[in-house]
Formats: C-alpha cells, structure tokens, sequence
C-alpha cells in the first residue's frame, strides 16, 4: 500500500506541463525515465513494505506474513516488552553512540595535529595511518578475542561480555579510518586564521576547541555519523566478545532470533526490525545532505 | 595587550581551568593505570604489566612536557590504535604460525598439569578418610580427618589445608571454622556437584587430590601418569608406556599415539601448507578463494551498472520529482546490513518465505539452499543492499563533471554515443575509481550479508569440514576458528588465512590506487 502511494505520488506529475514536448517525444526522452523510476521504487521499497506489514500481523509467523496488511495489529510490538529486545537496542545505543563520540574526539585531535604541527615523522605517521586503514579489524577478530581474555583476568571492565571492552574495540579502529577524511577536511581550513588568533595570545588549544572545531564541524558530524552507522550494525566482533544475552546488540540478537525459529519468531523479529531500523532510517534521511557528501568522500558503510 | 611571553604560555600550564581539567584528567588515568598495573601484578601478567606502566610513563611525559605538543593531540587516539589494531594484527601474525587452539591451549606446564589430573585413578589399597561436604560461599570443599585425627579442609582451587579448632564427633568432622557444613538434603541437592568435585592434596598435582562417591568417604586419587622433569618425559605406571615431546606440542609414545592435551607450539608455516594443501581444506579453501572473488568484482560490478544506468536515467532536468525518487531509493542503503540481510533470509524462504509463496505463486524454489541459486540470491541480494550507494556517488560524480568539456566535444562534432564513451566514462571512473576499490574491498569480507543470509550454506556435499558453497574467505575464517563453539578451534590456521585474506586485499588496493593515480595524472 505505501509502495503504491508512493509511486503514485512519482507518477502524478501532469505529462502535459512539460513545454514544447510533442507526446511522442515526450515518452522517448523523459517519459521512460518516470518507468525506470517506478520499477526500481517498487524494487527497492517492496521488502521494506513487506516487513512493515509482518510486523503488524497479528499471526506473527513467516507464512502468516505473506498476505500484504490483511489485519493489523500491535501484538509483535507488544510482545517485545517481554524480549531482551529493549535492553539489546539500549546497548547498541550505548555502544553506538560511545563510539561515535570517542572516535570524533580522538580522529578531529590527530587529523588537527597532522594538519597544524610540522613534526618528525609526520610524514611517515600518516603513511603508517594509510597502510594500516587497509587491515579491517575484523579480520583480526581471533587476536581480539585472545587478548581480551588476557584484559579481562587483569580487569574485567576491559575484557570479554563488557560493553565497555567491546566500545575499546571500536575504538581502535577509529584513527585508522577516519584521520584521513579529517585531515583533508582541516587541510581546507586556512592557516591565517590560527596565526591570527596566536598572535592575539590564544594557545593552541584554545586555537582547536574554540577556532578549529567550529570550522571542521560538517566533518565531525559525518565522521560521527558514520561511525554511529557503522558501529549499529556491526556483527561479527560484537558476535564473538559479547556471550550473555542482556549484553547483546541488535544485530547479534535479532540473528539469534532468525537463525533458530526462523518460522515462529518472525513476526517478532519482523516488529524488532522496524524499531531498530528506525534510528539509522531517521538520521538518514534527516541529514542525507552530510552523508552524501561524507560518502563521496570515500567511506563505505559497514 | 599581549606580553610576548603571555603568547608562548598555554592556558594548560598556569593555574586556569584548562589545567585545572588537565590535572583532573591525568589523575583519572594515572588512578586506572595503577590499578590496572596492580591486578596485572597480582594475576602475573607481566605482558599487561609493562605496556601499562610503559604507557602510563608516556602519557604523563606528553602531557606535562612541553616538548610534545603534536602528541598531546594523537595520543589518545594512538594508545586505542595500538593496542587494539596493531598489536591485534602483530598478534594474528604470530598465531598464524602456531598450531593455537584445542588441545593446543597454553603452555607446556598447564598442559602437563592438566594431563596429571586427567589421568587421576583411585589407587588400590590407598588410604580413606571419613569426609564431610563443606562449603565455602559457593564453592563446595571438602573436610577430612587424617589418621592423627587433624582435620583438612580445602576446595578445588584451595589444596587441603589444616584447620584449627574444628569440632570432630565420632572420628567426623562436624564443625570446621571459615567454612560451612552441608547436611543431608544439601548434599543430597547437589549430589552431582560433589561426586565431581576434586580437591588438591597440594600445590603439586603429583600429590594426587581426595574425591569420594558417597559423600562420607574421602579416597585419596593419584595420577597414572609421572612427570620426569630431568628427562622431560612422562610415564603411564600402569603400563609402563614413556611419553616424550614430539616436537608439535605433544607427548607421544614409541608407538605413535599421543595425550590429549598438547600445549601450543610455533609450527612454521604449517597452516598456509595446510590451506593450500592439506586434502581436507585445500579443495573448499581454492573453491572459496575463487567465489570471494566473484562475489566481491560482480557485487561492485552490477551495483556500479544499476547505479550509473539509475543516474543518468535521472540526470535530466525534465524529469519531476527527481528528489522523491532518490529519498525512495537510498532506502535499502539507509537501514542497517543486518537487517536486511535477515529480511531476506526470510523473503526468500523455501517454503514459507514471500517470494515463493506470493511472487511466485506457491513454487518451492530453493533460493538458499541450492549451490548455485544460493549463490545467485546473495548476489541479487548485494545488488538490492548495493545499488543506492553507487546510484548516490555517480549522481555526484556526473553533476560535477564539467560542462565544458561536454560543449567541446560538441563543437567537435561528437556525437552523443561518442561524447559518453569518450568523455564522460573515464572521467567518471576516475572520480569513482577509489570508491570502486574500497567497495570491493569492502565486499571481499562482507561477513555479515554471508553469515546472516545464508550461513555460507548449502555445505560442500564432500567436504569434511563445515564449510559451503557461498562461504567467503571471512566466512570461513570464523567457521575454522570455531571461536561459537560449533566446530573444534583452531585459532592458528583461522588466523593464518586472515593473513591471506589481509595480503590479496592489500595487494589489489596496492595495485588499483596505483593504477587510479597514473589515471589522475593522465587527465
């Protein structure tokens, strides 16, 4: 049904208001398009619609979700309150937007010391950086598993079921990837502006709280909101250091709940997805312009 | 007015609040890196010891020198980076060459102490004890009295030990201090948590521990087996079999057969000869190496298309609504991968799943399970998931070409075919190129849409590890490493094709950036 308001809405657009285009030509060189366009919406948009229906189905199994919005009903939403589900999106939340922050703080202070500072081994720090962005973390997901076994006898905070050890995790990823973004973004800053501010007698961290900062913050509200995005849906290490179930994300347990009782935990799974899609769907769509512009700047989502 | 002095001074050395919360900071640090220093001291972690007090050291030198100006600002950052990345990848590196995982666990002297206590036996004729069940918090122990009437208390992390002034009635004990005495019904509750228990006679497992079966009766267990330290062999007494290293992290007898528990050991570059090839892994690991690179240059390639078809189909002024149309289809990229990947999982379920039952009227296409279709629906469904992202950077890439050169081309007299060919395909390309490459490398461990989608699933039918047909080399990292418990461990050899992984990757990134540069410079 949404699918088809939409399309309808895409549609609607009065052929005739088009000047100077005969209807022949019109078809031939705009209208086609407008048919593109509406095969790849509906391409696009049918499983979303889909979910949202089985979310609404009373049933709350895979079969009984097949029929488009036959009866709606708030039961699957309902009966999450009886899930971990609350707890698993407070911890990906927590641990989502922890990262966020710690990898803004950390990335914008190194991107500003490469971009400010002239200092030995710059050259071959950002080199370093460069080459290391190129091993994902997670390829190393057996070597994170054993050295926070070895944190976690020392402190347990730090070590395997912790959220806050798994945040570290995150962390560690956080300069390799995102210094780069940074610092090309800081680069575009011009210098006279802290040469200004020195000479009137500001440090240098009143220079990058109070000056810098302010400038670079498209590139800080990118880098967050593509760390935040990242992080959501993060799977595999969140996977193997998280083990009891009120520790989980999302991710690592609405698989848990497909990947055992595929078929009677689906309308569950179904109300699960629509929440949790929310989140990331609104920061989306609300701030599409930064993300556009993040993307083309050579990040991929994870 | 400014002193020049006052502009050499940072607002983080007098007295002001950016000091002030300096102070607080380190403070919180250096109370954390002591602490954490003192329980690495105390469970003997030497390796945890010195990298804390070494960054500990630097972090107090940085911040209070004022020589380190560019470091107070990577620090952060690089104390995360280096723990968690670098030493991560170092430490990959260095389980890639040994044989790290079951039976293979830790060092030679827990696996010798394991061995001891494994092959413990009553030993005929060895004395019994009158034994009362105790316990300790929740810890269960043991009480016995020896033939001097003294009474031994100890659980299976604390060795026997004397206890003064506990109470013994009829040669039983029934009080012990710093423990409490289970009755009847307790014991009888956790019956099965007693006949299991065993408490150390000593530090030394030689020594044998005290294990009974009826809760009243200790009997004292030795090992089969004896340690010759001088020697470096172990003895089965009952058969008199000599045990020695066999230089893989085992002890082996003349006859070839070994203990269970093995320690770990480097092993060379045994792994990467067993991935390339040891009979049960060579066949899935080539099959597997060969699909990760279909699916990741077909992912990049039919997503590029759809994407570049869907941009110039809308990089027409005349069309209306263009901005509706591309809020509908960055959907599939604004919600999370793993959701998705699951959705589909059931969308494209046999029997129940919507494709099947509605789309296409009932048929029980098996979308996921057979070898080949599945490897078809991961592909679309990356097509699904990927499209939108390559869709958004062509439209940027196109609407920033510049015009003109396109009115060049035109006063030339190229026409439209030619003036695309030509013109606006490599330009694009080498605006998009380096996304190109991210986004292979990207899909070349694109863990999550393979493990949530299909589990790598359906299994090779002559395989004999667990391993299927759209398993990709991540995929299959994580199913060898056996790190969820469904498959033996085997961190070595998971870790040795991380390194595999790690090398293709870089070298194609290598390779194209390279390659994209020469490009650059060209145009």
């Amino acid at each position: 049904m949404v699918t088809q308001t939409q399309t309808a809405r895409g549609v609607s657009v009065p052929p005739r208001t088009a000047p100077r285009l005969s209807g022949r030509r019109w078809v031939t060189e705009v209208g086609w398009r407008h048919l593109v366009g509406v095969i790849t919406v509906i391409y696009a948009a049918f499983p979303l619609v889909y979910v949202l229906s089985a979310a609404l189905s009373p049933g709350g199994t895979l079969t009984g979700s097949n029929r488009l919005f036959s009866s709606v009903s708030l039961a699957n939403f309902a009966e999450l309150t009886d899930t971990f589900f609350w707890q698993w999106m407070l911890n990906t939340l927590q641990v989502a937007i922890a990262t966020a922050v710690g990898t803004v703080l950390m990335g914008a202070a190194a991107a500003y010391a490469f971009s400010r500072f002239r200092f030995r081994g710059r050259r071959a720090g950002l080199t370093a950086l460069l080459i290391i962005q190129m091993f994902p973390q997670m390829l190393a997901f057996v070597a994170i598993f054993l050295l926070l076994i070895g944190l976690g006898n020392v402190v347990p905070e730090l070590g395997l079921n912790s959220k806050i050890g798994l945040i570290c995790v995150y962390l560690g990823g956080a300069l390799g990837v995102n210094t780069f973004l940074m610092y090309g973004f800081f680069n575009t800053v011009p210098k006279e502006l802290d040469e200004a501010a020195k000479i009137d007698g500001a440090s240098h961290s009143q220079i990058y709280w109070t000056i810098i900062l302010r400038l670079v913050s498209p590139i800080l509200a990118v880098v967050g909101l593509l760390s935040f995005i990242s992080t959501f849906g993060e799977f595999i290490i969140a996977r193997v250091l998280l083990q009891s179930e009120s520790n989980w994300t999302l991710a690592v347990g609405l698989y848990g709940w497909v990947s055992s009782l595929l078929e009677a935990n689906w309308g569950l799974f179904a109300a699960g997805a629509v929440l949790s899609a929310i989140p990331v769907l609104a920061l989306f769509l609300f701030l599409q312009k930064y993300i556009v512009g993040g993307l083309t700047a050579g990040s991929v989502k994870g | 007015m400014s002193l020049p002095q006052a502009t050499r001074t940072s607002s983080a050395t007098g007295w002001g609040p950016g000091f002030l919360a300096k102070l607080v900071l380190i403070a919180l640090v250096d109370a954390f890196g002591v602490f954490a220093a003192l329980a690495a001291w105390n469970e003997g972690s030497y390796g945890i010891l010195a990298a804390t007090l070494a960054l500990l050291a630097v972090a107090n030198w940085v911040y209070f020198s004022k020589q380190a100006l560019p470091l107070k600002y990577i620090l952060p950052g690089l104390v995360f980076l280096l723990v968690y990345q670098i030493y991560v990848v170092a430490y990959t590196g260095y389980v890639a060459f040994t044989n790290y995982g079951d039976g293979h666990n830790s060092t030679k002297e827990d696996a010798i102490e394991a061995l001891l206590v494994q092959n413990e036996r009553r030993v005929e004729g060895s004395p019994s004890s009158p034994l009362t069940v105790v316990a300790d918090g929740d810890a269960l122990g043991f009480a016995i009295v020896d033939e001097d009437g003294d009474v031994l208390a100890g659980t299976a992390d604390r060795p026997l030990e004397q206890v003064d002034g506990a109470t013994v009635e009829s040669g039983r004990a029934t009080g012990v201090p710093g423990f409490d005495v289970l009755d009847r019904v307790q014991v009888l509750e956790r019956q099965q948590e007693v006949t299991a228990l065993r408490v150390p006679v000593s530090d030394d497992p030689e020594d044998g521990s005290v294990r009974t079966q009826d809760a009243r009766t200790g009997y004292v267990f030795l090992s089969s087996l004896e340690y010759d330290e001088a020697a470096d062999t172990l003895t089965d007494t009952t058969t008199g079999t000599v045990y020695r290293p066999d230089g893989e992290g085992r002890f082996a007898a003349d006859d070839g057969t070994t203990l269970a528990v093995g320690w770990r050991v480097n092993v060379g570059a045994d792994n990467f000869v067993t991935a390339f090839a040891d009979d049960r892994y060579a066949g899935p690991f080539l099959r597997i190496l060969l699909w990760t690179f279909v699916f990741a240059i077909v992912s990049v390639a039919s997503t590029f298309l759809l994407g570049l078809f869907l941009a110039i189909t809308f990089n027409d002024a005349r069309v209306r609504g263009r901005k509706i149309y591309r809020t509908l289809l960055i959907l599939p990229y604004a919600i999370p991968g793993f959701l998705a990947a699951l959705l589909w999982s059931g969308l494209l379920n046999r029997s129940f799943g919507f494709v099947n039952q509605v789309l296409l009227g009932g048929a029980a296409i098996p979308w996921l399970t057979d070898p080949w279709l599945s490897k078809l629906s991961v592909l679309g469904v990356n097509l699904w998931l990927g499209f939108p992202y390559m869709f958004l950077i062509c439209t940027g890439a196109l609407q920033s070409l510049s015009s003109d050169v396109l009115e060049a081309a035109k006063i030339d007299g190229a026409g439209r075919w030619r003036t695309w060919r030509s013109i606006t395909l490599p330009l694009l390309l080498i605006s998009t190129a380096p996304l190109l490459i991210s986004s292979f490398a990207f899909n070349f461990n694109n863990f999550t849409l393979i493990y949530m989608l299909t589990g790598g699933g359906p299994r090779f039918a002559d395989a004999s590890v667990p391993l299927g047909h759209t398993d990709i080399l991540i995929s299959m990292v994580y199913s060898i490493s056996g790190i969820d418990g469904s498959a033996p461990k085997n961190y070595g050899l998971a870790s040795a094709l991380s390194i595999v992984i790690f090398v293709v990757v870089a070298t194609i990134s290598a390779v194209a950036f390279r390659r994209t540069r020469s490009l650059e410079e060209i145009s």
